[in-house]
């Protein structure tokens, strides 16, 4: 049966018990992505710690599919608490297995749940749903960054000044 | 293969190799998706390579034998397509698509040298039902000259609600769809253009739903424009027909300009060729008019009201087993009164693309999303649904298999 190997239940169970599901504050960015061709959506928050060096939370809300739901409860649990270049090394391990059309396997000790997903590949028309959470992250990510360089380079400016 | 309307099932179906295709999932095809783009039978296949293969030309262009056949073919393509909608010869255009088409009338009707142009202060009114199609052009056109859009509303069985706005003389413009193509409703068209027409507004019928499903005459529906694609009647993408009556033709400004379309020109300006010719600049789509034509040809032979009437019961039986399945909610009418062929439906729990999927492991294709309707959706507070549409060579085991489909998309998420 093909779609037990696309549905995998690590995928049904994250869809159905999401984790870390809901807005939550203080927040360094917010990005709101949608998917134009089949309408769906996610808000995604992005919270670093105060040293700008570390993924300190992740929070979203939506609407879509089981893979775009799923997809992104995997990306909070693997990459809060992670550095900011190694979040960034895991968007990239699975954009690269989900564009592969199959041919990445993906590793777990760095996608952990994520490898279930290796199935979606397959299917072009879900790579989308599968990347709408991952891609609003690195975006938030990118903003949230961009914030702290700039809080900090006032702050240095402000230092020289006294 | 059996229908207790008068078709050959069997025979038709022969004409469209594609449909006993074996998908990736080891089930033959069911293809209920053709509200996005139909099957083509060899017959229309044949008629472009045949075309191409004997007469091919540049149209309207130079004094060779080639020419002058290929002139032939295109303008009896054009006649056999007015005489398929109730149109005469020289009220229709050919466009890229009926999307193009649209696009056309918007712009033509905000061009200042038409005299009932579109300005600041008009009324432009679509409704909520709309394809993106029928309504971004009037958007933009309400942007572009400074006039306001309105639209009518939508009841919760998916209809246009015609009370729901009030037209004045300052509406200039009632542009509408004939067949949702998310809820099936068939619009009151008679009543539309009579309101339409007593403000003095001009009506613009999208028909790329209608078209392929049922006996259309646009002189009976007295419309002014109406817009229609060949790939989904059975004939080539890369075509699509505008319908103006003669005079409003006659009356407009060009919207595309280039070759062909010209009568005299200089450096300085130019004059334009009569309608239909003054809206087909550049070389036109040929081999894909010979292809709709043909399209047009094989569905009079089947006959439009036999069509009609086999998929009327096609959507009575697709009706009749979804809402025998609790969690599906159909989004749009539930009887088949004034209602064609696409069925829109969402699922209690299980999001429309999962449907989808679940539907094409068993080789069932159908449309998920928004069907480019989000206004629609969003009125209905959904963000997709999954679409099970139409044609003539459809049967009623695809819809059992549909029905079986969804049933075990809600057992597999339960």
């Amino acid at each position: 049966m093909r779609m037990e190997q696309m549905y995998q239940e690590v995928i049904l169970d994250h869809y159905k018990h999401p984790h870390h599901r809901g807005l939550r504050e203080p927040f360094g960015a917010q990005v709101h992505h949608v998917n134009p061709t089949c309408g769906d959506e996610v808000t995604l928050r992005v919270t670093l710690s105060d040293d700008g060096e570390t993924i300190a939370d992740i929070s979203y809300d939506g609407q879509g599919c089981s893979i775009s739901q799923a997809s992104t409860s995997v990306l909070t649990d693997q990459v809060i608490g992670q550095s900011v270049d190694e979040a960034l090394k895991t968007v990239g391990a699975f954009t690269e297995m989900i564009s592969s059309r199959g041919n990445v396997e993906g590793d777990e000790d760095v996608l952990g749940d994520g490898i279930a997903f290796a199935g979606v590949a397959k299917y072009p028309a879900r790579v989308k749903c599968a990347l709408l959470g991952w891609t609003a992250f690195k975006a938030a990510l990118a903003e949230a960054s961009a914030k702290d360089t700039v809080l900090t380079a006032v702050g240095t400016n402000a230092e020289d000044k006294r | 293969m059996t229908a207790s309307v008068d078709l050959d099932l069997t025979r038709i179906r022969a004409d469209f190799p594609i449909l006993s295709r074996v998908m990736r999932g080891g089930n033959t095809l069911a293809y209920l998706d053709s509200g996005a783009t139909s099957q083509k039978p060899l017959q229309v296949l044949d008629a472009e390579r045949e075309f191409l293969t004997t007469s091919n030309g540049a149209v309207h262009r130079g004094a060779h034998q080639l020419m002058e056949e290929s002139t032939d073919a295109y303008e009896q393509g054009r006649a056999d397509i007015a005489a398929f909608v109730g149109a005469d010869d020289d009220e229709l255009v050919f466009t890229k698509n009926a999307t193009e088409a649209l696009n056309l009338v918007s712009y033509a009707v905000g061009d200042n040298r038409f005299d009932r142009v579109v300005g600041p202060g008009d009324v432009i009114v679509t409704t909520e039902l709309e394809h993106h199609a029928n309504l971004i052009p009037w958007q933009e056109l309400a942007r572009r000259t400074g006039a306001e859009l309105r639209w009518y509303a939508v009841t919760d069985d998916g209809r246009i609600d015609v009370d729901s706005l009030q037209l004045d003389d300052r509406v200039k413009v009632v542009a509408f769809t004939h067949h949702s193509n998310v809820t099936g409703a068939i619009a009151p068209v008679a009543e539309i253009v009579r309101r339409a027409q007593a403000v003095g507004a001009l009506t613009v019928l999208d028909a790329c739903q209608s078209v392929p499903h049922q006996p259309i005459d646009f002189h009976a529906l007295d419309v002014d424009f109406a817009a229609f694609s060949g790939h989904k009647m059975l004939g080539p993408t890369g075509i699509g027909v505008l319908y103006a009556r003669c005079e409003l033709l006659n009356a407009l400004p060009p919207f595309l300009t280039g070759g062909s379309m010209i009568e005299t020109v200089t450096m300085e300006s130019a004059t334009y060729a009569a309608a239909p010719q003054r809206f087909e600049a550049g070389t036109p789509m040929t081999s894909q008019v010979v292809g709709l034509a043909a399209a047009a040809r094989y569905l009079d032979a089947i006959g439009m009201a036999a069509v009609e009437a086999h998929e009327a019961e096609l959507v009575a039986a697709t009706l009749d087993g979804l809402t025998q399945i609790p969690q599906v909610r159909i989004i749009g009418p539930t009887t088949t009164e004034h209602r064609g062929s696409p069925v829109s439906f969402v699922l209690d729990g299980v999001h429309a693309h999962d449907v989808g999927q679940i539907l094409d492991d068993d080789g069932i294709a159908v449309r998920v999303g928004h069907h480019c309707a989000a206004p629609l959706h969003r009125r209905f507070g959904i963000a997709a649904t999954a679409r099970a549409s139409f044609a003539v060579y459809n049967t009623l085991d695809e819809v059992d298999r549909l029905v079986a489909g969804v049933k075990r998309a809600v057992e597999f998420f339960a």
